[in-house]
Parts: C-alpha cells; structure tokens; sequence
C-alpha cells in the first residue's frame, strides 16, 4: 500500500525528488525488478539495488546471515549476477514510481566508472558507490578505508555519468570525516552512512566461527547509535546531503537521524521484523511528528540538533 | 542459531537419512516450514521439518535430507550424539480444509518431507486424504513405516508409482493423479517435488478447477526475508512462501520456467 502523499514529507537529495524521506537500504531485496518494484509500491521513497560489480560472483558459502545480541551478522559476498545482466533488471524498472539508485562495486576505479556508466545508460537515476562493504577484499571497504582511493574512484564515476553519485562510507575506518571529505572533494553528491561495521560470532559449543567467512559486518540496532554519530560528525563539516542509514527500525529512530543531520534516511535489517511495511509506518510516523511539533516540512529538521 | 544433538538417525533408504533432534520452536511449529541446518565447517541448508516434536510420540522433531552434494552427504552421514545448528522454524505453512472436504497429497522423491506434518494433521483433523508417492524406484521408497501404518489405519488412500515399475504402478506420478483427478472429485491439492513435476500438477489441478498449494525452493541464505536471494516472481519463497498458492502461481511468469543461481542469474529449470 503507497502510504498518502504529503506535501511535508516531500524532499529533495541531490536533485532526487522523493515523495518521502525513506529509502530501501542496499542488498536488502534488491537484486530483482520485480523485488524492487513491490518495495516501491510498499511505500520506499526510493530504492536502492543491490551492489553490483562487472563481473559475476557467487558470494560466500553459508552461513552467511545470523542473528545476533540487538543485531544482524552477514558476510554474504556481494553476490550479483554482474552489471551486464543486472541491466535488464533496471531497464524493466523503466516508470518505476520513485527514483531508483543502483549500487555500485569495483576492484579498481576503473571498474567502479565502467559499471557505474553501464547502470546510468540502462536507466539509473542515481548511483550509489559501496565504499564499504567490510567482507570483501579488494572491494569495498578496502577501497573505502583509504581516502586517496576514494578520490579517485569518485572521480573516475564523475568523469563517466550524468547522474548524481552517493558514495556510502564505512564506520570501519578512525575518521569517518576524513573519507567523507575525500568523496566531497572529488565531487561526491551526497554521502550515504554507514554500511556495517566489522564483527563476528562464535559457537561455544562447537567452538566455531558461525560465519563461513568468519568476519562479517553487524547492522541492526546494535549499530545505530554509531551510525547517528557519523552522521552528526559528517553534517559538521560537509555540505553535500547525507542519507543516514544503521538500525533504523521506527519513525523515532528516522527523526533522530534527521535531527542529526541526515536528508534522508535508508532502512535495511529492519525488513526483517517488520517486513515491507516498515516504509509507509516509517514515513507516517516523521509525518505525524512534524505535525504534532508544528513544522511544515520535513527540511526545516535537518540537521536540527546542532543549533546553540 | 540453537545448537542441538542428533538424538537418533533413521535411514529412509540409501540415499535419504532422517535426523531426530528435541527443540521447543520446532515443536511448535506447523506443516511445511523449514528450518536453515547448520553443519558446522561445512555449509547451512534449508531443510523442511519432516515431523514436529508437538505431533510425534517421542517428542522430536526431524528433517529428511537426500545427498545431492557436499552439506548433504554431510548432513547424511551425520550419527546420533552429533551437533547441528538450527535456525527458524521459517516461512508460511500448509493451509488445511475442513473435515468435510477430500484432500490429494502428490508427492515427488524427497519431496514428501514436506507434505509428511501435513499428511499427519490432515489424517488428525478427519479429512479423507489420497496420498500419491512416485519414485524412481523400488529402493527409493521413503517414509515406508509411517506411511503404511496411517494407510493400514484406514486414515489415508496410499498409491505409489515407480518410474521403473519395480513397486506399484509403473510410471509417472503425474499421470496417476490425472487419473485420480479426473475420476474423483477433491477440494484441494497439495503438493512438493521437483518443481517441473509441480508445474505439471498444478496445470492439471488449473484444468478441473482446484485450488492447489506447492512447496517451492530457491536458493535461501537469510531465511527471514532481506537478502534477495531466493525472489520469485513479487515473492519470497523463505518470507511469503515455501507454500504458494494456484493464485499467486497463476501470474508467475519464472515458475515451472526458471530460478536463479548463487550468483542471481536466471537459469532454466
Ligand atoms: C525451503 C526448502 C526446503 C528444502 N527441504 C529439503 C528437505 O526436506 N530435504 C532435502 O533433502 N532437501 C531439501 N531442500 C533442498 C536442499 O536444501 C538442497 O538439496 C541442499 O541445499 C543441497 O546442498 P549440497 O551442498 O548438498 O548440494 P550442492 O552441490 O551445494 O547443491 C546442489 C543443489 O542444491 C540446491 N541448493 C544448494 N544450496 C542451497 C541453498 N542454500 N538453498 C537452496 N537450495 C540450495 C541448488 O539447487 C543446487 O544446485 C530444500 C530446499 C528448500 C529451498
Ligand atoms: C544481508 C545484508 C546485505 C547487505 N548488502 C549490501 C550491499 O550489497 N551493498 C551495500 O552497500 N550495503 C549492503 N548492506 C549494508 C546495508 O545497506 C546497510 O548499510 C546496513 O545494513 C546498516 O543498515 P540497517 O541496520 O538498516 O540494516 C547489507 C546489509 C545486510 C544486512
Ligand atoms: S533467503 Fe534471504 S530473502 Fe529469502
């Protein structure tokens, strides 16, 4: 069910127009059209695929999904059927209702541009480049954690694409500020914060890694309160809009990010618990506080607490 | 992830293994969910409970796994006192009809793992049930013991086709329950196997106008609907499935047709 529209809830992120501040978070459910058009219609306000490279790749044996204390465990892999047959998946999502931003991966800048440039003429209205994925070496975070290579990545898909570019950051580095400056500079459009942060699990019992690659990345509410930190750390500093994401579950934890500084807000583990509804009930729940606090759009709170 | 002990071990025949375990979630849970099996080194697979604790004399619960590669054959060599991780219980579940309505059961191989909780609670509720099994061969024959005993209580019709003709009639499954349908009249069709023999059943139930419910599988990773690995058509077969049915199916344009590797790729059936 598309929840009503709403002139408050109305907002704009790097030139995207989004019916509401919601967003599906990347390689939640997004690796099908047909996956994608349902979220849309369940109420996102965007949707975001899942990340994807040049190549094919088969991803990691299972376990690759495990519940945790407060949180979600995955090292997945980054599995996708690589760009060339991902954009026949894009191109059938052509009159999709709300902007549709396609993740991207590399192993290379060069890689990062190719890709990106293939989304864009298949249709994408944006990407996002996953600068963060803490499980995949090569890719990912491994870029991500260094800030030249952020600048030259962000640069080469620039170079390469018409549409605005996200770069998604990784709390797994000392400074986020300092990979978030780095995007900005090479002429990131908006920063996305923040994919999961390194961890694992083990069985006591069999004492065992639970995770086939051992190491994964935990998100979840166990991760919020770090993911609102960056966002207010970055917002600090930049200019560009930042889409705050990490254990965002309720409309209450949405306006906290917005209150730190987020322009929008992405929701991903929390499918999970609350299935696809959580978008509509998400964005209900900002419009009814906005209503009740007595703002009239959902711009006037961006950023909010860092007055005096 | 529950750790628990494999309390004893049943050979169905020499490909298929059952394994006991005693767990509270799995107890309560109702015919044709899966669980994800955690064999620890090697892999997590899905795997259907193939009785539940709450409904079985000694309390256990238990999967059914056929060796198909490397986590099945390790899943099967498994003995009592071993561990094993367990997930879920996970997805939708059988829907039954009221006792005045007739049941059909077709199932294919393995595949009546699942439709055996299913069998149990349509036989407890008093709905006449037809039962149709069709293996290759003889030596494929699974579930003897718990299938005769209900056939032998008079609580369901039991027919058994053989590809090789080597026990019951000989032939497909398919054909037998087009002969089945089209001489008696059911409410209902249920079914689980492999999935072009499904997609003939449910075109078969489509023509007389029966509402059929199948038991499908993708590839699972999650189990509780985020990661996209196992999306069927608008579905999730571990969230809004395994269990589909004729009106959801009817407008699945990848069933019966394709699914989709490790990788996302379609491949065809
Ligand atoms: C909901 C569901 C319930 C199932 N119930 C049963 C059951 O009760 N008994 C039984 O014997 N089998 C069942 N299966 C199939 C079983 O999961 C696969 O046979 C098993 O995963 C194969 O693993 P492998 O390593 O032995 O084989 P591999 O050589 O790794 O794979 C063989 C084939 O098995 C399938 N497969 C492998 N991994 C997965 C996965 N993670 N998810 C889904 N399919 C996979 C693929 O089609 C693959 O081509 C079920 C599958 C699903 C989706
Ligand atoms: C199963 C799973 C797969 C993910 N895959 C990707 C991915 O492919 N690309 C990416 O940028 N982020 C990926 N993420 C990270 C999420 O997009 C998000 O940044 C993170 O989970 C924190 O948000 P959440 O707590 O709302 O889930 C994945 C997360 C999960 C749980
Ligand atoms: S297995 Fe992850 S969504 Fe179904």
């Amino acid at each position: 069910m598309q929840p009503r529209r709403s002139r408050r809830l109305t907002t704009e992120v790097a030139g995207l127009k989004l019916q509401n501040p919601t967003m599906l978070a990347s390689g939640i459910l997004g690796t099908t059209s047909d996956m994608l058009r349902r979220t849309a219609q369940s109420g996102a306000g965007a949707v975001v695929t899942k990340s994807v490279g040049l190549e094919p790749r088969e991803g990691y044996p299972n376990p690759t999904v495990i519940e945790v204390e407060c949180g979600l465990l995955n090292a997945v892999g980054l599995p996708n059927p690589g760009i060339h047959s991902f954009a026949e998946e894009i191109r059938s999502l052509e009159g999709l209702e709300v902007p549709l931003i396609v993740s991207v991966y590399g192993f290379s800048p060069e890689e990062y541009a190719e890709v990106a440039a293939v989304a864009v003429q298949a249709g994408a209205d944006a990407v996002e480049l996953n600068l963060s994925c803490p499980h995949v070496k090569g890719a990912g975070s491994d870029v991500g954690r260094n800030p030249k290579l952020i600048s030259e990545v962000v640069k080469r898909v620039k170079d390469a694409v018409d549409k605005p570019v996200f770069a998604k950051l990784t709390p797994n580095a000392s400074d986020i500020v300092e990979l978030g400056e780095a995007a900005v500079e090479a002429g990131a459009d908006a920063l996305t914060a923040i994919n999961t942060v390194r961890a694992m699990t083990i069985d006591v019992e069999t004492a065992r890694p639970i995770l086939a690659n051992k190491i994964g990345g935990l998100s979840g509410r166990a991760i919020k309160p770090i993911a609102v930190r960056c966002v207010y750390e970055l917002y600090r500093v930049l200019d560009v809009p930042i889409i705050g994401c990490g254990g965002i579950s309720s409309w209450r934890d949405a306006v906290e990010f917005i209150l730190a500084g987020a322009s929008a807000v992405q929701i991903g583990t929390a499918v999970a618990s609350k299935g696809l509804d959580v978008f509509r009930l998400v964005a209900e729940g900002i419009e009814s506080y906005l209503e009740r606090k007595g703002y009239g759009s959902v711009k006037e709170i961006v950023g909010l607490s860092h007055r005096g | 992830m529950r750790i628990v002990e494999v309390k004893a071990v049943k050979d169905e025949n020499p490909n298929v293994r059952t394994l006991f375990f005693a767990d509270d979630l799995c107890s309560s849970a109702k015919a044709g969910q899966f669980v994800m099996v955690w064999i620890p080194g090697v892999d997590e697979i899905p795997l259907t409970l193939s009785s539940i604790g709450s409904q079985s004399m000694d309390g256990f619960s238990s999967v059914t796994v056929a060796e198909v590669g490397e986590a099945t054959r390790a899943l099967k060599s498994m003995e009592t006192g071993e561990l094993i991780g367990v997930r879920g219980p996970f997805g939708n579940h059988f829907e039954t009809i009221s006792r005045s309505g007739r049941a059909l059961v077709v199932g294919g191989g393995i595949g009546m793992a699942s439709l055996m909780p299913l069998i149990d609670r349509l036989t407890m509720e008093g709905v006449e049930t037809t039962v149709l099994l069709g293996v290759k061969s003889r030596r494929d024959l699974l579930f003897t013991e718990r299938l005769s005993e209900l056939s032998s209580r008079g609580g369901i019709n039991l027919l058994v086709t053989t590809e090789d003709g080597t026990y019951g009639a000989k032939g497909l499954v398919t054909e037998l329950a087009e002969n089945v349908i089209s001489s008696e009249r059911f409410e209902i069709i249920y079914s689980c196997g492999p999935e072009a023999m499904m997609h003939k059943i449910f075109k078969i139930a489509e023509e007389h106008r029966i509402p059929a419910q199948l038991s499908l599988e993708r590839i699972i990773r999650c189990a509780i609907g985020i990661c996209g690995s196992c999306v069927l058509g608008p579905y999730r077969v571990c969230k809004d499935g395994p269990i589909f049915t004729s009106d959801q199916l009817r407008t699945v344009r990848d069933f019966g047709k394709f699914k989709r590797g490790f990788d996302g790729r379609k491949t065809p059936i």
